[in-house]
């Protein structure tokens, strides 16, 4: 079973649909008891870091998840849920994230200097850093996924699988054993995103 | 790098795809549910729906379409038609749309861009504009652009994006249905006061069209209607057309 932790961040009517459409068993959870016994946890969310890590906070399933990350379990964090896996945000003021992984999360646009819009919306294609991790079984270099962001992962090379070429280097797939994320939607990716979330439903 | 976007638009009154189709091998070629098949399967970046019926009843039937194609086509979708308050946000969101696009609600009430962008974020909220030349100043028209607000479009354009609109579509009304072509000077005359994505509509009735649009770096979207249903242009074609032009496409 892959548990999806709900704590009021986002819309998650695509990200069910694509497990459903995936056969995935999926329970949309707040509870302790389910993350430990999911084989594996997807950690999505939209919106402001500060606010989001809040409110995870207020579900008091941090501990519980780092428990379940001591243990080996894989988890998935999708978007702001990707960027929540750092040790810091700098979006509006500085917050601490859960620490899963080395690096932090910077706004877009400090960094761009020709023009480009922010956020980054659209299609991007992802260039590959590491050829083997579990979430590019399935896809290949050059293929397209779908961003929607403002901020991204910096000083973050321990963890990057791929990222996607936007002036900067936008971190697109991070890993570091059995944490991992993506800053775009897989399920809002086609073929490609569904074939990601497939790689990882099969990790336990 | 980032890729522009072909955008198919299906306009839905009572369940089903209004405007001129022509699909083959399609078993009915005004099934909202099939059309967006087809249109994932040829590679359309996003999909928009626009309700364009009026009663409670029709707009049931609207939201069980939008859940249905949410249930198995993973690519953005943004419904617009009818949008005039933020629990019509809500409602469209829970049935699996990822961006919702307001016209004439946001004329109505300026302030409806401004409390949806708070509660679900810029990149849900797409303006979109009718805009017309009136005695050569460019207008923001209401009601499927049969009601002339008064509203300089780049004052409306620039006051949309203050308030967190995250996308804006911009539908010239002097070019819709011409199929000669983009409106360039309307497009770019207000692209060059916003920094948010531009979806241009209205004109397109050739791969060319397409090509000259994104001949300029500040216009991010194509959105056509007519010309992809009736088949003029198929999209894995176009697409591929641009590519063969150094454009950057997803194919």
């Amino acid at each position: 079973m892959t548990a999806v932790i709900d704590y009021g961040v986002g819309n998650l009517f695509s990200l069910c649909s694509s497990l459903a459409f995936l056969g995935v068993e999926a329970v949309v959870t707040n509870r302790v008891e389910d993350l430990q016994k999911a084989d594996r946890i997807i950690l999505p969310g939209v919106g402001a870091f500060g606010d989001a890590i809040a409110k995870l906070n207020e579900t008091g399933l941090v501990e519980p998840l780092r428990e379940e990350v001591k243990k080996g379990k894989p988890l998935l964090g999708i978007c702001l849920g990707m960027q929540l896996l750092f040790e810091q945000s700098k979006e509006y003021g500085t917050h601490q994230g859960l620490g899963f992984l080395k690096g932090v999360v910077s706004p877009l646009a400090d960094d761009i200097t020709t023009g480009l819009k922010v956020p980054e919306m659209g299609w991007n294609s992802l260039q590959f850093q590491k050829k083997e991790h579990p979430l590019v079984k399935y896809i290949k270099e050059g293929d397209y996924v779908y961003y929607v962001h403002s901020f991204y992962a910096k000083d973050c090379a321990d963890s990057l699988v791929a990222y996607s070429e936007y002036e900067v280097q936008v971190p697109g797939i991070v890993g570091n054993g059995m944490v991992m994320g993506t800053q775009f939607h897989p399920e809002k990716s086609g073929a490609v995103g569904l074939a990601i979330l497939k790689a990882f439903c099969e990790l336990k | 790098m980032i890729t522009k976007r072909i955008i198919p638009c299906l306009d839905i009154r009572d369940g089903r795809v209004v405007k001129g189709t022509n699909f083959e091998g399609i078993r009915d070629v005004a099934d909202p549910v099939e059309m967006a098949r087809f249109y994932n399967e040829s590679g359309a970046d996003e999909l928009v729906f626009y309700d364009i019926t009026a009663s409670f009843e029709q707009r049931k039937l609207f939201t069980e379409i939008l859940k249905k194609v949410a249930s198995e086509i993973f690519i953005p979708l943004t419904v617009g038609g009818g949008i005039q308050t933020v629990e019509d946000f809500d409602r469209v969101l829970k049935c699996g749309a990822d961006k919702v696009s307001v016209n004439s609600g946001a004329i109505k009430n300026p302030d409806l861009i401004r409390e949806a962008a708070q509660k679900y974020g810029d990149q849900c909220v797409v303006l979109s504009m009718d805009v017309k030349r009136v005695d050569g100043k460019f207008t923001v028209f209401a009601k499927g652009g049969r009601e002339n607000t008064g509203l300089d479009a780049i004052e409306w354009a620039v006051k949309g994006v203050q308030n967190g609109a995250g996308e804006l579509v911009i539908n010239s009304i002097d070019t819709d249905g011409v199929r000669n072509g983009f409106d360039l000077e309307m497009l770019n005359a207000i692209a060059a006061h916003v920094d948010v994505p531009i979806i241009a509509s209205g004109g397109a009735g050739t791969m060319e069209h397409f090509a000259e649009l994104f001949q300029y770096p500040s216009m991010d979207a194509g959105l056509a209607a007519g010309i992809f249903h009736t088949k003029e242009v198929e999209i894995r074609a176009l697409k591929q057309f641009l590519r063969d032009r150094g454009i950057e496409m997803r194919v």
